[in-house]
C-alpha cells in the first residue's frame, strides 16, 4: 500500500461526506452481547497497568482517576511525537467514504460506528478539538468535540469492536490504516485501566508462565506426551520430540492454542509427526516449555506490552543458544514479529540467518527478525520434494482456505498456503475472489476479540466470511476451513457452529500429519482425529468391536 | 383467487416496498449500503434480505408450508438475530408485508370488494410471524449455548482430562485492598 493516492485513484474518489451527521450526539448504548468483560485487576497487577480495579463496562460509574482527562490527552500528544503515521492519519482522511463499508462489523451488524471511517473520527473529533485551530474554533462545525466520560466510553466500546484486520486500509487511498489507530486507542484506554478480561488475562499469564493459559512447563510437556500417544495409536511410530534442549539448530514456538486447544492440538501433532520425519534428514530442532506462546497478546494492549513479550521469546532462544526460530501455525504473532519485533527488540544478532537445514534454502525475508513461519518452511520442503505424501488420505475432506488477516494482509503470505494444501488434499475450493487473498474477511475475533461474552457481535463480524464459506459449502460440497492461524482455529468452530455447522475447521498441518508417509508406520485407517479414513470404514468399526470385546474380555477377568 | 393474481401481477412493487420498509430499520448510511451493494458477498445482509424475501412471498401466495417457510425464514432471521434489534424488532419485518399491500392495492381491493381474501392472506402472514418467533428463540438459543460452551471449547480434551490449568493467583497487594 503506497501512502500517497494516484491520481487516478483520487478521481475515483466521490468527495461528497458519505457520514450521518449527528453520530456526535447520539449517545453510545454499551450492550450485552457485544461487550466484554472487564479487565481483573489481579491480572492488572500482576503486570503493573494503571488503575486496577473491579468494574463492570455496564456500570454507569467506569471508576476512572480524576485526572483522567489529563492523562488521556498528554497520552495522545506524547503518541502524535512518537507515531508520525498516527499524525498522517489524524489530518489527512478526506471522508471519501471508500473504507466505510468495507469493514465486516459494519456489513455484518450495521451499525454505523463500525464503518473504519467512523472508528477513526471517534479519536480524530479530539484531535481536531485539541490540536487544530479550526477545531478549537468551531468545534462540531469541523468535526470536533470535547473528551468527555461518554466519549471515553464510546472509545472503548468501538475500539473493542475491531479486530485491527487492516481490511478497510487495503481500500483507503491514502492508505490510512484504521487498525493502528484502534491500537493508539486501545494503548490510550489502557493508561486509565480500560480494557478487557479476554485480554488482560492471557497478558499476565504469558508474562508469568509464558502462555495465555498459564500452563506451566511440566504440563506442557505432558501435552506433547498425550500427542505422542495418540500419534503412536494412529500410525504405530513413536516419537521423540525435545524440550529446552541447549545447542539444538532450531527452536520452535507456536500459539499455546495448538498445545491446549481443539482443534488446535491436531494441528500441533502435525508439527510432531513433521519433525520426527525430518530427523533422520538433519532437523535439528527442540520445543521449548517456557518461551510456550507464539502469540501476543500484548500486541492488543500496547506496544511497550507487545515488546515485553515478544522479548520472552528470543531470551529463550538467546539461553538455549538455537541458529533461529521456526515458528508454527499464527496470525497475530506474525504481525507482531514482521512488523514491530526488529525495532521492539532487534536486532536479533546473537541469532543466524534462518537457513532450512534440509533443503539449504535461505529464508532472507527472516534476515531481521531470524524467525520463518512454519508454512515457507514446509512450502519449500514440498518444492523440493522431500516429502513423501498420501493426499488420498485427507479424501474424507473437502477444503477451503481462509487467509487469516494478518499473514495475508500484514506478510504476504499467499501462495504457500495454498501450495501445501493443493499438495496434500484432493478437493481444494477457493472461495469468491472478493473475501480471500488480499481482500480476506476476517474471522470477527481477532486482536483478543474471542471472548464468550461478546458472541453476538463474533457472529455479526464473522457473517461475511461464513457468507463466503457457506456459498463454497453449497456449491461444492465443501467440509473444512482450512486456516494457518490459531486464533482462527479458536474462533472458527462457533462461528460455523451458527451459520454452517456442516463445517469444520482444521490447520493446514493437520493435513500434512494425515498425509505424510512415514518410515515402518503401519496402514493408517483413522486421520489424526481418529475418525475413519475414506474407504476405511468399515475396517475401522472391526477394529473398535475388537477392542471392546477385549475390554470385556478383560472385564470378565 | 383473484387477491392471488393482483399480488403476482404487483410482485415487483410489492417486493421492493417491502424491502424498503425493513431496511428501515437500520440507519440512514447503513440503509444506502444495503440497498445499493449488489454484490452477494460484499454485502451479504441486504442481498439475503432482498432474495429471501421474494421467496417469503412466493411461499405465501401457495399457502403456509412451516417446513419451506422456516428455512427461508431462517436465512433472514438468523442475522437480525445478532444485530443490535429487540426480538419484536428483529421480526417485525414479517408483519410489514401487511402495510405495505394494504397501501400498494388499496384502490383494487376496494374496487374489486376483495376484503375477505385479504383477510385470509394476512392471516397467512400472521402464521408467518409465529414461525418467525420459533426461529429467532432458536437463534438465540444456539447463542447462548455457544457463549456458554466457549471456555470449555476452547480448552481441549485432554487438558481438562488431565486438571493442569493454573490462573495467575490473587496478586497481594490487591488481596490487600479488597480485605
Ligand atoms: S481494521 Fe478491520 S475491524 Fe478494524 S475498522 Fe478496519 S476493517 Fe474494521
Ligand atoms: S480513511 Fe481513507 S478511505 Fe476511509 S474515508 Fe478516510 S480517506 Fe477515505
Amino acid at each position: 500500500m503506497s501512502d500517497v493516492p494516484k491520481p487516478e485513484e483520487l478521481a475515483k474518489v466521490d468527495h461528497t461526506s458519505p457520514l450521518i451527521t449527528g453520530w456526535m450526539n447520539s449517545p453510545v448504548e454499551i450492550k450485552k452481547g457485544v461487550a466484554c468483560y472487564a479487565g481483573k485487576p489481579k491480572n492488572l497487577e500482576y503486570v503493573g497497568l494503571p488503575n486496577p480495579r473491579e468494574w463492570s463496562p455496564l456500570d454507569e460509574d467506569w471508576k476512572l482517576p480524576d485526572n483522567w482527562k489529563e492523562i488521556i490527552l498528554d497520552g495522545l500528544r506524547e503518541r502524535l511525537e512518537r507515531f508520525r503515521s498516527l499524525k498522517i492519519f489524524m489530518d489527512i482522511c478526506v471522508r471519501c467514504g471508500a473504507c466505510a463499508d468495507k469493514c465486516h462489523f459494519f456489513i455484518g451488524g450495521g451499525d454505523p460506528r463500525n464503518m473504519p471511517v467512523l472508528r477513526a473520527e471517534l479519536l480524530r473529533s479530539i484531535y481536531r478539538r485539541e490540536y487544530t485551530t479550526a477545531g478549537k474554533i468551531m468545534g462540531k462545525f469541523a468535526g470536533a468535540r470535547d473528551l468527555t466520560v461518554d466519549v471515553l466510553k464510546e472509545w472503548w466500546y468501538y475500539f473493542f469492536q475491531c479486530t485491527e484486520c487492516r481490511r478497510c486500509s487495503v481500500f483507503c487511498p491514502y492508505g490510512i490504516d484504521t487498525a493502528e489507530i484502534t491500537i493508539i486507542g486501545r494503548e490510550l484506554l489502557n493508561l486509565v485501566g480500560l480494557n478487557i478480561d479476554w485480554i488482560s488475562a492471557p497478558v499476565a499469564n504469558c508474562y508469568r508462565t509464558g502462555n495465555h493459559l498459564g500452563i506451566q512447563p511440566h504440563a506442557y510437556k505432558d501435552m506433547l506426551d498425550f500427542f505422542v500417544d495418540d500419534i503412536e495409536e494412529i500410525t504405530g511410530v513413536k516419537m521423540e520430540p525435545s524440550f529446552n534442549r541447549k545447542g539444538a539448530e532450531i527452536l520452535f514456538i507456536t500459539p499455546s492454542g495448538d498445545v491446549f486447544a481443539d482443534p488446535g492440538t491436531y494441528t500441533c501433532m502435525g508439527y510432531i509427526m513433521l519433525f520426527h520425519y525430518l530427523q533422520k534428514m538433519g532437523l535439528d530442532i527442540t520445543w521449548s516449555t517456557y518461551a510456550s506462546e507464539g502469540g501476543n497478546f500484548g500486541y492488543f494492549t500496547s506496544h511497550e506490552m507487545a515488546k515485553r513479550l515478544n522479548a520472552k521469546m528470543y531470551a529463550e532462544a538467546k539461553r538455549l543458544g538455537v541458529k533461529w526460530i521456526l515458528g508454527g501455525e499464527c496470525g497475530h504473532m506474525w504481525r507482531v514479529i514482521n512488523q514491530y519485533m526488529d525495532t521492539f527488540n532487534g536486532p536479533a544478532d546473537f541469532l543466524e540467518e534462518p537457513v532450512s537445514p534440509i533443503t539449504g534454502t535461505k529464508f532472507e525475508n527472516a534476515k531481521g527478525t531470524k524467525m520463518v513461519h512454519i508454512i515457507e518452511f514446509t512450502a519449500d520442503l514440498i518444492k523440493h520434494n522431500k516429502l513423501k505424501l498420501d493426499p488420498s488420505r485427507n479424501d474424507n475432506l473437502k477444503v477451503t482456505f481462509h487467509d487469516s488477516c494478518n499473514p495475508a494482509r500484514g506478510m504476504g503470505l499467499l501462495e504457500e498456503p495454498r501450495y501445501v494444501i493443493k499438495n496434500v488434499c484432493n478437493n481444494f475450493y477457493e472461495m469468491p475472489e472478493n473475501t480471500i487473498r488480499e481482500l480476506t474477511f476476517c474471522c470477527g475475533g481477532g486482536a483478543g476479540l474471542n471472548a464468550g461474552e461478546d458472541m453476538e457481535l463474533r457472529m455479526r463480524g464473522g457473517l461475511p466470511r461464513a457468507n463466503a464459506v457457506k456459498h463454497v459449502h453449497e456449491k461444492y460440497g465443501v467440509n473444512m476451513l482450512a486456516c494457518i492461524c490459531a486464533i482462527d482455529r479458536a474462533v472458527f468452530p462457533d462461528l460455523m457452529q451458527y451459520w454452517i455447522p456442516e463445517v469444520g475447521v482444521i490447520g493446514v498441518h493437520e493435513m500434512i500429519g494425515n498425509a505424510l508417509i512415514l518410515e515402518g508406520e503401519k496402514e493408517r485407517t483413522t486421520d489424526l482425529r481418529s475418525e475413519p479414513l475414506h474407504g476405511m470404514e468399515e475396517v475401522e468399526e472391526a477394529e473398535e468391536v475388537k477392542k471392546e470385546e477385549k475390554v470385556e474380555e478383560n472385564k470378565d477377568v | 383467487m383473484k387477491l392471488e393474481k393482483l399480488l403476482l401481477q404487483n410482485r415487483t412493487i410489492i417486493l421492493k416496498r417491502w424491502l424498503d420498509s425493513i431496511l428501515e430499520s437500520y440507519s440512514s448510511d447503513t440503509k444506502r449500503f444495503l440497498k445499493k451493494q449488489s454484490d452477494q458477498f460484499a454485502n451479504p445482509v441486504g442481498q439475503t434480505i432482498s432474495k429471501e424475501i421474494g421467496n417469503l412471498f412466493q411461499e405465501l401466495l401457495e399457502g403456509v408450508d412451516p417446513a419451506r417457510l422456516s428455512p427461508i425464514l431462517d436465512r433472514i432471521v438468523r442475522i437480525r438475530a445478532v444485530q443490535d434489534f429487540s426480538p419484536s424488532q428483529a421480526i417485525f419485518f414479517v408483519f410489514q408485508l401487511k402495510g405495505v399491500i394494504r397501501k400498494e392495492l388499496n384502490k383494487e381491493i376496494r374496487e374489486n370488494r376483495l376484503s375477505d381474501e385479504l383477510a385470509e392472506f394476512e392471516s397467512r402472514i400472521d402464521d408467518m410471524a409465529l414461525i418467525a418467533f420459533d426461529v429467532y428463540m432458536r437463534c438465540r438459543e444456539k447463542i447462548y449455548e455457544i457463549s456458554a460452551n466457549q471456555a470449555k471449547n476452547q480448552v481441549s480434551r485432554l487438558l481438562q482430562r488431565a486438571g493442569l490449568i493454573s490462573e495467575v493467583p490473587e496478586w497481594e497487594p490487591h488481596q490487600k485492598e479488597t480485605t
